[in-house]
């Protein structure tokens, strides 16, 4: 008997596959076991193949695999989407009765039970329960004690009134006796439940919370797959902690309303998925010249252009990393599991204030639709640590103001921070643009005065070299002469991934990265490797590309950012100090 | 402090480029007037700027600021004033930068009537790029990029803005200060978007839309039996696409700001040192 139970729900959009799914999976966990749900579905709403997958055990599972132990079919096509996944001890569950089922043949030696789902569904009080009578046929089959199912059947039904309810869980029941009644058989599954209360949520939830937790008070988006869930699940709930949630026009309007909000004081993000971060792309610079802390959520999927919505794909590590015309200095950070999900999103936001930057908070398909179990002190709220960087208030102003009493927003102090005074602070009126601008803000084009500025900007990105831990996390055999490395969702997978290569003999290093600007320096690691694998879900290798560049010897860099092109005086006498002669006599405005 | 505000105080030190003549001196001094009067101080009020020529308001203003890209500036206000609507939120731009690139945001910020004010220094060209047709320039008007004339007919903003369900709609022109103040100062004290398209003429690329042009055909409506309440009335004289109005077009008295119908209350920049009272419910949710 495996240790853990592969079970999924197959239908077409629109049967209530998502949220059968999801009470099964809710069961599971508040019975104290772990869960692993991902989703197959196409993009369309009515129509089209659509599946829940459930993998559950007593132990953490991390991913999917390739197998399935109970299937509820509800259309024919479901078992031939899942055929390859069905073994000699795989449940069929689908209901015979229907014109649409009736000759459906279960492949090899799977168990093919028919159940009058719909039949039974009538007798409990309506046809469109049929879903909830194959879960109690699938509790019979498991041995998973229905009760479980009741408080989840509670859960989604409550707000229908109790008498929804109580037909539910009556039609689970009636699903189970017939399975107990008419197969007198042992399936060979046995599900054990525990002590244990777990929580069940995915990325993008994790990612809301985050923000709420994190003190995050607005929010402008625009609805995209699979970054929705983030604002369905701030929508409502911010308003309990005095934010608000905006729908924008565009995403146009919604990174520039957060901005907005965000030079108003508040905490604030947007998020959106790869058209959507094409759209914002123009709006980078802008936060990062006028120094407005703003998190930028991505959560990737199948590109370029509108691409395949519903499937998964790391393809945007480039835009996040480089877009935007000019030089941009930014925070890159990604979550590499659900709980990060959640926790990269507080330390985003604080990053954000810390250093006034956009930070950009990339997430993917596969964080963002998979839904975990996690203990609930994963989410310790006492944990959540909010630094809003260096705000001045009216009592401290005037340590910033110059001879004519004007505010310093954008003073190139030592660490790149300058002051912060939120709009309504006396004495504090000043101008943030997207211009080049001096300390008050003021536009200029003075060549001086803009390096001071972009070396400024530049600076934070150093300060906070040395002040935050941009580290990674390790598994397998720190020894071994194989590296693995991979950045975001992967991590799960190639944790399981790795026991069965650590079973065949493979002796494996991994190592899982959330950070990608700045990111910890594995030129160490991969040069104490014999083979470097880096794993992520592209066609091109963006990260591997990343991490090739540093462990590259530099190339020595002639940079000129004045305003002003090269003149063919200064750049031999750039170019023979480049060579390391130090002849240099004259003073030029280059790094 | 507000009481002893007076209009100079939102002037920046620094002098503006504009070229000597621009209608845009006469749109600022109006709408730092405007300001002053209606009580507000440089230090609760919020410029948002757009780009052009009319962008540039913004530097030129003392208040808090921010000079965003081109055509985006209403986002940024309904951010700002979603975020903290105890601040005076003005958004200020060309033509080109609202009903062209930002046509979008336009009609949006019409429909979402956030409680803020709209000025548009209308000059029927695209000063800052030195010269191109805009989206209100005549169909006939000759430029650098339409030799024969845009061949296309102008857009109609005040009409966009009606069509959108807007709850303020007012026309001015820079050169008549006094009234030009007026109008302003009315879109302040509405409580939603108040929307005024001001006559700025550009006196370097616009030989049409002149000073002379406005000043003989501009009728002022304080001076006819116009009632800016009446909706249809508001239609009748926008959609008049011969007559150039000066005043209030159209006030939807019993209009409410969205933030306020959203039930934001005050600033959201005062947050906890760590997560807010409460938070642990939203773990809860996931049993
Ligand atoms: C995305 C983008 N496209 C183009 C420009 C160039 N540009 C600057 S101002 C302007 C037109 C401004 O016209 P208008 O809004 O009428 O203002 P005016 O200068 O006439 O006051 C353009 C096209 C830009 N800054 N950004
Ligand atoms: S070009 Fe026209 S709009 Fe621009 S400053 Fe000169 S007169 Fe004013």
């Amino acid at each position: 008997m495996p240790e853990d139970l592969n079970w999924a729900i197959g239908g077409e959009a629109g049967d209530g596959i998502d949220s059968t799914g999801k009470i099964f999976a809710q069961a599971l966990s508040r019975a104290g076991r772990h869960v692993f749900t991902s989703k197959d579905f196409a993009s369309r709403i009515r129509g089209g193949y659509t599946a829940y997958k459930v993998r559950t055990s007593v132990d953490r599972v991390e991913s999917v695999v390739d197998r399935l132990d109970i299937l509820i079919a509800l259309t024919e096509r479901t078992i031939h989407e899942n055929e390859d996944e069905l073994h000699d001890d795989s449940v069929v569950i689908y209901d015979g009765e229907r014109s649409t089922m009736q000759d459906v043949e279960v492949p090899g030696d799977a168990i093919a039970l028919e159940v009058p789902l719909k039949r039974l569904a009538e007798d409990a009080g309506g046809a469109i329960m049929l879903n909830v009578v194959a879960l109690g046929a699938a509790c019979e089959v498991t041995n998973f004690p229905i009760e479980n199912l009741d408080e989840s059947l509670q859960k989604r039904f409550g707000d229908k009134g109790e008498a929804i309810v109580e037909n539910n869980k009556e039609a689970a029941r009636m699903g189970q006796e017939y399975v107990q009644e008419e197969y007198d058989h042992d399936f060979g599954y046995d599900v054990e439940t525990t002590d244990e209360d777990y929580v069940l949520l995915n990325g993008d939830e994790a990612i809301g919370m985050g923000a709420i937790a994190a003190g995050c008070r607005f929010y402008a988006g625009y609805p995209i797959t699979p970054a929705t869930d983030v604002m369905e699940y701030l929508t409502g709930r911010i308003d309990q902690f005095g934010g608000k949630v905006v729908q924008a026009e565009d995403e146009l309007s919604a990174i520039n309303m957060a901005l907005g909000a965000a030079r108003a004081g508040a905490r604030s993000m947007t998020a959106t998925s790869g058209p959507g971060i094409d759209l914002m792309t123009e709006t980078f610079g802008l936060v990062a010249t006028s120094e407005t802390p703003l998190v930028i959520c991505d959560v990737m999927r199948s590109g370029p252009s509108t691409g395949m919505p519903t499937k998964q794909e790391q393809g945007d590590l480039n835009m996040t990393l480089y877009g935007g015309h000019g030089e941009i200095p930014r925070f890159v950070v990604a979550p590499t599991t659900i709980s990060e999900c959640f926790w990269k999103t507080v330390e985003a936001f604080n990053l954000a204030e810390k250093y006034q930057t956009p930070v950009f908070l990339v997430s993917d398909l596969a964080l963002a639709v998979t839904e975990q179990t996690f203990s609930p002190d994963t989410f310790d709220m006492d944990e959540v640590e909010v630094d809003r960087g260096n705000v001045v208030d009216e009592e401290d102003i005037d340590a910033y103001l110059d001879e004519q009493g004007r505010f310093q927003a954008h003073f190139p102090a030592a660490d790149g921070v300058s002051p912060r005074a939120f709009p309504g602070t006396a004495d504090g009126a000043h101008m943030t643009t997207g211009l080049e601008h001096d300390e008050l803000g003021r536009r200029t084009e003075d060549t001086e005065v803009r390096i001071e500025q972009v070396d400024k900007r530049q600076r934070k990105v150093d300060t906070a070299r040395e002040q935050e831990e941009f580290d990674y996390r390790e598994y397998g055999d720190p020894d071994a002469d194989t590296l693995i490395i991979s950045w975001g969702s992967n991590e799960g997978a190639m944790r399981e991934g790795l026991s069965f290569l650590e079973e065949e003999g493979y002796d494996i290093r991994f190592i899982s990265v959330p950070y990608i600007f700045p990111r910890p320096d594995l030129t160490e690691e991969v040069e104490a490797a014999e083979e470097v694998i880096v794993v992520e879900c592209n066609a091109t290798g963006q990260f591997a590309d990343v991490i090739e560049h540093d462990v590259l010897e530099r190339v020595e860099r002639v940079n000129k950012y004045n305003g002003v092109r090269f003149k063919a005086d200064e750049l031999a006498t750039e170019i023979k100090e480049a060579l390391g002669d130090d002849a240099s006599t004259q003073e030029v405005e280059a790094e | 402090m507000s009481s002893d505000i007076r209009f100079t105080d939102f002037k920046s030190d620094k002098q503006p480029t504009w070229c000597p003549g621009c209608g845009d001196f006469g749109t600022m001094n109006g709408m730092m007037k405007a300001l002053a009067e209606t009580g507000n101080s440089p230090d609760d009020t919020f410029v948002v700027a757009g780009i052009g020529c009319s962008g540039k308001i913004g530097t030129y203003m003392h208040s808090y600021a921010l000079h965003g890209v081109h055509g985006r500036a209403l986002p940024v206000g309904i951010g700002v004033k979603m975020a903290n609507p105890d601040l005076e939120v003005m958004v200020a731009g060309g033509d080109g930068d609202g009903y062209s690139i930002g046509a979008g945001h336009f009609i949006h910020a019409v429909r979402r009537n956030v409680d803020m004010t709209y000025v548009v220094m209308d000059n029927r060209i695209y000063g800052l790029t030195k010269g191109q047709a805009s989206p209100t320039s005549r169909e006939d008007f000759e430029t650098s990029t339409s030799p024969d004339g845009p061949n296309q007919p102008p857009v109609n903003p005040k009409a966009l803005a009606l069509s959108a369900g807007a709850t303020f709609i007012a026309q001015s022109f820079s050169s008549n200060s006094q009234r030009h103040a007026e109008i302003v100062q009315k879109a302040i004290e509405h409580d939603g978007f108040g929307f005024v398209n001001v006559y700025s003429p550009c006196v370097t690329f616009n030989d049409v839309d002149t000073y002379d042009y406005f000043r003989d055909t501009i009728v002022d409506l304080d001076e006819t039996d116009h009632d800016s309440t009446d909706r249809d009335q508001a239609k009748d004289k926008i959609m008049e696409s011969d007559k150039e109005y000066m005043g209030v077009l159209y006030q939807d008295e019993s209009s409410v700001g969205f933030e306020e119908r959203e039930g934001v209350e005050g600033s959201m920049a005062e947050i906890p040192d760590g997560a807010p009272d409460g938070a642990t419910d939203l773990v809860r949710e996931f049993y």
